[in-house]
């Protein structure tokens, strides 16, 4: 079968997937079947082509799912009800969602077709790459030497964001500060 | 092209989750859903019909590869989205810890 037609069966089963995840009653079935899209996106990388990005994307799905399990897993979960928007909302939401989606099909048909990628940098790095940095990974060559300083900014923002998270969890409101004093 | 139509619905299945859903975990779980598909759909773009992974070997002959831009950026923002995961769970715990619940039509104080 040719890729397109793989590629087109695991968008469907993905989407199909990631609704049924949002719309399941109990929050560790959800969390837990979330992994259909995020190890769907890893199959589909390995059928364009980007074996790295799939063992990258495989281990993002295990970590998230320990860390999503981990902090939610043991706290008093209320009864999901319905949405949180009332009735005729919630269909106009659907709606103008759908909409959206049939409103940019014309977007989608200006870009270049699928499998004919415009490559003018790209070409660049093919034919230069092992020549100019000596790494055999293409893709290593573009994060580690082209694109160093993009990788520099990115990897800030990674550690801005585990500080964050850090911060936020150790951090304690005055009020429950003052609390603790009483107690002593 | 139907390919980035179904990666574009997948987007949107991930902005209804956030639009609709009371539960804080599911808002969390539907950014996840958003990620993913910005991901895939770059990975899209670089895909070449016929060509092979950009990796050299010794004594290959250079056949047609694909993009391996898009593929290095997506690699360092699948990473992020790790780290933005790990921040939005640290501020789900810290409301659960104020508020007991998750559901975010019963936290409307916002004080300190």
């Amino acid at each position: 079968m040719p890729v397109e037609t793989w590629l087109l069966f695991i968008l469907s089963y993905m989407i199909v997937g990631s609704i049924v995840a949002l719309e399941l009653k109990n929050i560790l079935a959800s969390i837990v079947s979330i992994g259909i899209v995020g190890l769907g996106v890893s199959i589909s990388f390995l059928f364009l082509q980007a074996p790295d990005l799939a063992i990258v994307q495989f281990l993002f799905e295990i970590f998230a799912l320990i860390i999503l399990v981990r902090a939610f897993a043991k706290r008093e979960y209320h009864e999901e009800k319905a949405a949180r928007v009332s009735g005729v909302m919630y269909f106009i939401t659907v709606i103008v969602l759908v909409a959206v989606l049939v409103v940019s099909i014309p977007v989608f048909r200006a870009l270049p077709p699928f499998g004919d990628p415009i490559m003018w940098v790209a070409n660049y790095y093919l034919k230069n790459g092992a020549a100019e940095t000596g790494s055999a990974n293409l893709v290593t060559s573009v994060i580690l030497d082209y694109r160093a300083y993009d990788t520099l900014g990115e990897v800030t923002v990674l550690f801005t964001a585990i500080l964050g998270a850090l911060t936020i969890l150790k951090v304690r409101s005055k009020k429950e500060e003052r609390e603790e004093d009483e107690d002593e | 092209m139907t390919v980035y139509v179904l990666c574009f619905a997948l987007f949107l299945v991930g902005v209804y989750g956030v639009l609709t859903k009371r539960d804080l975990i599911k808002i969390i779980l539907s950014t996840g859903i958003m990620g993913y598909s910005a991901n895939l759909f770059l990975i899209l773009f670089a895909y070449k019909k016929g060509a092979v992974y950009p990796i050299l070997s010794k004594g290959e002959e250079i056949k047609a590869m694909v993009d391996p831009l898009p593929q290095a950026l997506v690699l360092t923002s699948i990473v992020i989205e790790l780290g933005i995961t790990a921040m939005l769970v640290a501020l789900a715990i810290k409301l659960y810890e104020k508020y007991k619940t998750f559901d975010i039509t019963k936290i409307r104080r916002l004080s300190g």
